[in-house]
């Protein structure tokens, strides 16, 4: 049967299971809008190309399913770039699809051409330039394929103008066959043996929970292994929700803004057994001290991540759920009681200097704020962040009992990503509650979307945490540059008013009293609703361990602060 | 020290590129890189000369990344494997009647060939190792070198051997493993 490659661009797509798509339309991709219309695929229509693509990535975050967003050639194109480095640095599905100009005008200059596949390159896991009709069925089959397989991450397609408008025979190709594209899954029993020597050897082990635990889908393999084994399990900033936070061996978050007890157990422990994470240098601190006593062993998708940042003892190249479900019937069951123990002492520590334990002084933390919204959820809700301490506090307070329901941007850090993300994930959730919590430096960078979730409809709750400054710039100034403030300062707009000119209720809360009317009112509503709170303006994210400095070595909050009464 | 690897890439426009750009992107230095066709088509063959100031680590960074493109389909590293190394260069020396005897008999010496002669100057075409060929350069320095090109080493494994492939973890070689088969030098 013959078709226009613009139709088998929607061909492919409604193959793929593709229900909803994020873009905006533009010269070039002006046949694939076209054909687009006798097609049941959603198309959002999104305010700014970034959004479109932190929505897919939202959307593919929350669904554990391939994100699609779209754009046009040139501009459009480079708008995406912020939202494919985002997606490519926490090694999220979503394929990006871009209008070019015609094969034959490629290398002249032309209006609207950029040379889209060479700026991508470095972040996209693979991207594709389609010069012909009959090349696009194939090429979107393996897009797919390569975003959702091995270690998941951003594929781009970018499609002349010319091969969208000629026609071709369409067949939908068989599962892709490519000779150098062969993810690993298991990892060989030999080096399994050596895991479960060191396992068996150990006193004191750790495992550390990353993203590849939620993006494979080894949860249940991890509770299995957790409890059989009795170690105690601590999570990367990606890795929260994997593990539920109310269980007897969850540490909770690690690393930089980690728990200081968290922080201590993998200083001290004596075997890390690190599932789906990368040693990130938010997560280890300096190198040189990092878990000096730890054996460690990596079970790791992606090879080359494998002794990059840390040697590693024992390296299992493989998918953590087939991996850690080989592990299981090899380890026995242990007691680590002491261990436990030990770490129990440094978390009442920690307890002691818990913000949450502070006393009402009138003024309104992000902390006490993130812990309201928590109770008021019932800790069930979709949470999207920006980036910055709201990011941190809401990281460390609201907390996850299950996956997929976190989605900050955590490798790029990118602001502006909260609002647009929860837009997504509400397109692959529209059950559930969603929460978008931002800063008020981020949200000003997306702003404009707000149109967009009134356009659909979408209902998500944003909550602006106000402190007229970029935060966490700040505190860095005033920890490490003697507080010297420097382009911090920041003039907001009334966001009461912003948002009920986009058409979105909204109510500005400055006291406590306030607050539980205020989420009750925001949940009563459907639709998108905005909360701005107008928090404590110097307010720090404890515990810290400063950039170069050991993980032990945190800047913590001061106990005088933070002792009761 | 400069570590050898031989990729083997599907024949498709832009892999050069997407190679090339790993090693800018991770901040290696390529000292040689030559393309060029296998017996299959569909299939080029790249040797990459790289200098790897952390050694062993950096090699297996680099062949683990370039696993990681889509189009690479096999990567060995030769660096410390019995290998046939050959590198070809043209040189162009300024040299007239009067001294071309003497550039005929360094050529012979080297088992070069004189491929063109001009009335002031001649081409030497010499194909062997980077030694045999720098040495050959020195002695021509002094007659006076017009342009010289080389095409950048090529390399393949003697015998049915294999490089080695350091995928940690991938084939049940422990690290060891690996560090003992680089230490088993020819
Ligand atoms: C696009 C982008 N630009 C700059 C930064 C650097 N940065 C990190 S956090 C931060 C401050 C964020 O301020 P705000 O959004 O008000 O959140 P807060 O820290 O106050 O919670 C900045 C500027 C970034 N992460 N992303």
């Amino acid at each position: 049967m013959k078709k226009t490659g613009a139709e088998i661009v929607w061909e492919c797509l409604t193959r793929e299971g593709v229900e909803v798509v994020f873009g905006y339309p533009g010269g070039a991709n002006m046949p694939i809008y076209d054909a687009m219309l006798s097609y049941p695929v959603h198309h959002v229509l999104v305010r700014h190309e970034q959004g479109a693509a932190h929505m897919a990535d939202g959307y593919a975050r929350a669904s554990g399913k391939v994100g699609v967003a779209m754009a046009t050639s040139g501009p459009g194109a480079t708008n995406l770039v912020t939202g494919i480095a985002t997606a490519m640095m926490d090694s999220v599905p979503v394929v990006f699809i871009t209008g070019q100009v015609a094969a034959h005008l490629i290398g002249g200059d032309a209006f609207q051409e950029t040379d889209v596949t060479g700026i991508t390159l470095p972040i996209t896991k693979h991207n594709y330039l389609v010069t012909r009709a009959d090349e696009i069925a194939e090429t979107i089959r393996e897009a797919f394929y390569i975003a959702r397989s091995g270690r998941p991450g951003p594929v781009l397609i970018d499609i002349c103008k010319n091969a969208q408008i000629e026609s071709c025979e369409f067949v939908y190709p068989e599962e892709p066959e490519m000779p150098g594209y062969k993810p690993v899954t298991h990892s060989p029993r030999n080096l399994l043996d050596d895991a479960v020597a060191l396992i068996e050897k150990s006193h004191k082990p750790i495992i550390l929970c990353g993203h590849g635990v939620i993006m494979s889908k080894a949860e249940e393999a991890l509770m299995q292994f957790a409890v059989k084994t009795q170690i105690p399990v601590a999570s990367t900033l990606l890795g929260l929700g994997a593990f539920p936070a109310s269980h007897p061996l969850s540490l909770g978050m690690m690393g930089m803004h980690g728990e200081a007890y968290t922080n201590m157990a993998i200083q001290n422990s004596d075997l890390i057994l690190a599932f789906g994470m990368r040693f990130d240098d938010r997560v280890t601190g300096t190198l040189k001290t990092y878990a000096p006593k730890a054996k460690k062993i990596h079970i790791e998708i992606d090879p080359s991540e494998v002794h990059k940042n840390v040697f590693v003892d024992v390296p299992l190249v493989g998918d953590v759920r087939t991996v850690v479900n080989d592990l299981i019937p090899l380890v026995d069951e242990y007691d680590h009681d002491e261990w436990l123990e030990e770490i129990q002492t440094w978390k009442n520590e920690t307890d002691s200097r818990s913000i949450m334990n502070w006393e009402e002084d009138g003024k309104l933390y992000v902390a006490h704020l993130v812990a309201d919204i928590w109770k008021a959820t019932g800790g069930g809700a979709i949470v999207t962040t920006d980036v910055g301490q709201h990011q941190m506090w809401t990281a460390q307070y609201y907390q996850l009992e299950k996956p997929n329901r976190w989605i900050t941007s955590g490798g790029a850090g990118t602001m502006g990503f909260g609002l647009p993300s929860a837009i997504g994930a509400w397109f692959a959730a529209k059950d559930e509650e969603i929460w978008a919590v931002a800063g008020d430096g981020g949200f000003q960078m997306t702003a404009a979307e707000l149109t967009t979730a009134v356009q659909e409809g979408a209902n998500v709750k944003v909550a602006i945490m106000n402190n007229n400054f970029l935060g966490m710039v700040r505190q860095w100034q005033e920890f490490f540059f003697e507080k010297r403030y420097s382009a911090v300062n920041m003039v907001t707009p009334d966001f009461v008013k912003l948002a009920e000119a986009h058409g979105v209720p909204a109510r500005r809360v400055t006291t406590r009293e306030e607050v539980e009317e205020a989420i009750a009112w925001a949940r009563s509503i459907k639709g998108p609703t905005v909360l701005e709170f107008k928090v404590e303006r110097e307010d720090a994210v404890y515990p810290m361990v400063p950039t170069g400095a050991a993980l032990h070595e945190m800047i913590r909050r001061p106990v005088k602060q933070s002792a009761k009464g | 020290m400069n570590y050898t690897f031989i990729a083997l890439v599907e024949n498709k426009p832009g892999v050069l590129n997407r190679v090339a750009s790993l090693f800018r992107r991770r901040n290696f230095n390529i000292e040689s890189l030559a393309v060029g066709r296998t017996e299959n088509p569909d299939i080029s063959r790249m040797t990459i000369v790289v200098n790897c100031p952390n050694g062993d680590m950096d090699a297996h960074r680099i062949e683990a990344n370039l696993y990681k493109l889509v189009n690479v389909i096999d990567v060995q590293d030769v660096t410390h494997q019995p290998v046939v190394t050959r590198d070809l260069a043209l040189i162009k020396v300024r040299v007239g009647p009067e001294r071309r005897a003497e550039v005929n008999g360094l050529a012979e010496i080297f088992r070069a060939h004189i491929v063109d002669v001009a009335p002031e100057s001649v081409i030497v075409e010499i194909t062997g190792t980077e030694d045999k060929i720098e040495g050959m350069i020195e002695l021509l320095r002094p007659i006076g070198i017009i342009e010289m090109v080389r095409t950048g080493q090529v390399s393949m494994t003697r015998g049915t051997n294999d490089g080695i492939r350091r995928m940690p973890g991938l084939d049940g070689r422990r690290y060891e493993d690996l560090m003992e088969m680089a230490e088993m030098t020819p």
